[in-house]
């Protein structure tokens, strides 16, 4: 009866997540970190995970060109995790670099949304879900860009101009699925269904928001979400593709409580790291 | 003892340092290094900005910029890194962009204005560097390396970089 028995047969169908069900007590956490840090830990592991994820098509991607564009953008997005995650240390201050949050954490301290953590799936799931992310992560930089935290706005504001790129790649391949031939549009359209209850999540402003709001990052969630509701409206009536209705939403990311999936993708992102610590080459 | 340095000294040496990724230009004429300074105490101090979040040249630029500083008498060197202002391809100097034209390289455009993103831009063609015709096509935003896209030639049929505006 339980999803995660079906094992990953399904990709990014099968994460239908136990998390944030309700069914399960939450599982023993961690005191909250200061807010700084954790807010920043789920910038950092939204782009790592999702980066990490993106990775997997290195060298698979269905064509030439998009084995390129899809290993660019994983690129990009670790990248803008590493600033993250170095920041995300330094306000820390306890000694910890991009290195240690990225290699030398469990997944219950990982902080990134369901959503990015999904398998891969085909590649309809794979550009549905970026350009979900993608719509929402341009929307969230551009505000970042004028927050009161220094090194923060700057790294928005180098991730704003290759997310940009990001989306419109993204976007262009739903376009071109939804309104392609009978076969994509089917899958595409079920893809968005699966993925579309892992979207409320994006825009959950919970206590952490509150106490960063306090120390400049003020970010209107509500606003955001009305932008992202009009270009993904948008972006999928020219897809010819039908809006998921809004139903429950799945979360617990932001609090540590994850999907089966993550624990596996960090058993392969961490190995190397972990059975050889401080190597370097 | 350390060599004492003028600013254009330490600028004549950097733009030896070609780009590892894009070696028909130097570091200082992709506009990647932001200041070059000496201290009072000789140590010579080279301010760098990364191209995209995950530049994975950063790191061989960065000893690039220490071997030629030291082979010209530098004793110490510090490269710094700085993420604001952003990079952006509107930094790279008109003979740099016919350097990169005569590389292979369709020099990059006007960047985007920060203004918000354009899902459908009309994209003007992008003329080719090897016959200058503008009867191109784009084939992909993403190329083989962060900074370039692919474009083929549909009159002397040759596939070709862009150096994407960014």
């Amino acid at each position: 009866m339980a999803a995660h028995e079906d094992g990953d047969a399904g990709g990014i169908a099968a994460g239908e997540a136990k998390a944030g069900t309700g069914r399960v007590a939450a599982p023993r956490q961690a005191p909250m970190a200061a807010p700084m840090v954790e807010y920043l830990l789920r910038l950092g592991d939204d782009r790592l995970i999702l980066g990490h994820r993106m990775s997997e098509l290195t060298g698979h991607g269905p064509i030439l060109e998009e084995d390129i564009a899809t290993a660019n953008i994983a690129l990009d997005l670790i990248g803008q995790a590493a600033q993250v995650l170095k920041l995300a240390g330094e306000v820390e201050g306890a000694g910890r670099d991009e290195n240690a949050l990225a290699y030398f954490r469990d997944g219950v301290k990982f902080r990134n949304c369901l959503l990015v953590e999904l398998p891969q799936g085909d590649f309809g799931d794979t550009m549905v879900r970026q350009f979900l992310f993608d719509a929402h992560s341009v929307l969230l930089l551009e505000a970042l860009t004028k927050c009161g935290q220094e090194t923060l706005a700057a790294i928005a504001a180098k991730a704003l101009k290759e997310d940009k790129y990001h989306l419109r790649h993204s976007s262009e391949w739903v376009v071109r699925l939804g309104d392609g031939t009978d076969e994509s549009h089917a899958r595409v359209q079920a893809s968005l269904e699966r993925l579309w209850k892992y979207t409320g999540e994006l825009f959950a402003h919970d206590d952490i928001d509150t106490a960063v709001a306090a120390l400049g990052i003020v970010i209107d969630h509500a606003g955001i979400r009305s932008r992202w509701d009009a270009m993904v409206t948008d972006v999928l009536a020219r897809a010819t593709l039908t809006r998921p209705v809004d139903g429950p939403m799945q979360s617990g990311g932001r609090r540590g409580r994850h999907t089966e999936h993550l624990g596996h993708l960090l058993a392969t992102m961490q190995s190397v790291a972990r059975a050889h610590p401080g190597a370097s080459w | 003892m350390s060599t004492l340095f003028s600013r254009e000294q330490l600028y004549e040496i950097l733009n030896t340092v070609p780009d590892p990724e894009v070696p028909a230009i130097s570091v200082v004429e992709l506009g990647i290094v932001r200041d070059a300074q000496q201290r009072a105490d000789g140590t010579v101090e080279v301010t760098i900005t990364p191209t995209y979040s995950g530049c994975p040249a950063m790191y061989e630029i960065e000893k690039d910029v220490r071997t030629a500083l030291e082979s010209a008498g530098a004793t110490a060197v510090e490269v710094r890194t700085v993420l604001s202002p952003a990079w952006t391809t509107d930094w790279i100097p008109e003979a740099a962009r016919e350097k990169l034209r005569k590389y292979g390289i369709a020099p990059p455009g006007r960047a985007e204005s920060a203004g918000f993103v354009t899902l459908t831009r009309a994209r003007t063609p992008v003329a080719c560097p090897w016959c200058g015709s503008r009867n191109t096509s784009l084939k992909s935003e993403f190329g083989s390396t962060a900074c370039k896209a692919i474009h083929v030639c549909n009159e002397c049929r040759q596939p070709f970089d862009e150096f994407k505006a960014f």
